[in-house]
């Protein structure tokens, strides 16, 4: 199982700081979901990225799409770890990842205070391109086919289709 | 992280800090960091820096590198310097469009055009 692999991989130390990996089936037969629970710092994030994108590579995932789904997951786990849980580590960012052939679709929540999309100003405005922030949440619904808020902005949905497609969709 | 690993090379031509990202990846938050913290140097030891930034090596970048890259240039634009951008690969300028940073930047298709560019 996982667990084990994990602890393999660990080089036997009883501190494991790796990711849980919960229901990740042994055969990951894209039924199951890839089922993370982590501590709200970059190290943690940056190997669950690592590991979808692994599964991404796997299901054979084309280049464009493959780019797209990066710097999506990249965007939605630094907004979750940072943004959202301000690098608490005792506030868990939780996440299920579930990529078939077809598309991928992955989950992101996290415990922090939440946001309302509507009030996010455009980056793309005039007055805005000047600053320093707020480009993550707009590359995220650019590059991915659907991205849904939910739990008061704690919970992310994103669904990106194999497919080749034309950007900028804007 | 990698401390063997420096995040950019530096060369100059004339008046102009060439800038080359070593790293496919500016997205990682200590890169950023990095890169950030030598560019800001680079910026504070002209007058009127005159940079270019070489992206021909980049093929993954986030809206953290973004921001970085925008106060990069409001930082030269105070000291009346000059920022270009070169060598950005099509999915990389991509970014730049759907963010319309296209605008904000002067990005130019190479290294030679973007050394034309700068006014002395």
């Amino acid at each position: 199982m996982g667990v084990a692999g994990s602890k393999l991989r660990g080089g036997g130390s009883s501190d494991d700081k790796r990711p849980k990996r919960a229901a990740a089936s042994a055969k990951n037969d894209g039924k199951s979901p890839l089922k993370f629970e982590i501590p709200s710092d970059f190290q943690h994030q940056h190997e669950v990225q690592t590991a979808i994108l692994k599964e991404v590579a796997r299901r054979g995932f084309n280049s464009q799409s493959t780019f797209a789904i990066k710097l999506a997951l990249e965007e939605a786990m630094i907004n979750a770890v940072k943004h959202g849980n301000k690098l608490n580590p005792k506030k868990k960012v939780k996440i299920e990842a579930k990529i078939t052939p077809a598309q991928a679709e992955i989950v992101i929540e996290d415990q922090g205070p939440g946001f309302d999309r509507s009030s996010v100003p455009d980056p793309t405005k005039e007055e805005n391109l000047e600053k320093c922030s707020g480009r993550g949440i707009l590359l995220m619904e650019a590059y991915m086919n659907s991205v849904r808020w939910s739990n008061g902005g704690r919970k992310v949905k994103m669904i990106k289709k194999n497919e080749a497609d034309v950007l900028p969709r804007n | 992280m990698s401390d063997t690993i420096p995040t950019v090379a530096l060369t100059t031509e004339k008046d102009v800090r060439i800038v080359e990202f070593t790293n496919s990846k500016i997205l990682d938050e200590a890169n950023i960091a990095e890169i950030g913290a030598t560019l800001g140097s680079l910026i504070d030891e002209k007058t009127m820096p005159k940079l270019l930034l070489d992206f021909s090596t980049v093929e993954h970048l986030s809206s953290a590198a973004l921001g970085m890259l925008i106060n990069v240039n409001n930082r030269i634009k105070q000291k009346n310097g000059q920022l270009r951008l070169a060598n950005i690969k099509p999915q990389i300028f991509e970014v730049f469009v759907i963010t319309k940073l296209n605008k904000l930047f002067r990005i130019l298709p190479n290294r030679a055009e973007a050394l034309a560019s700068f006014q002395s």
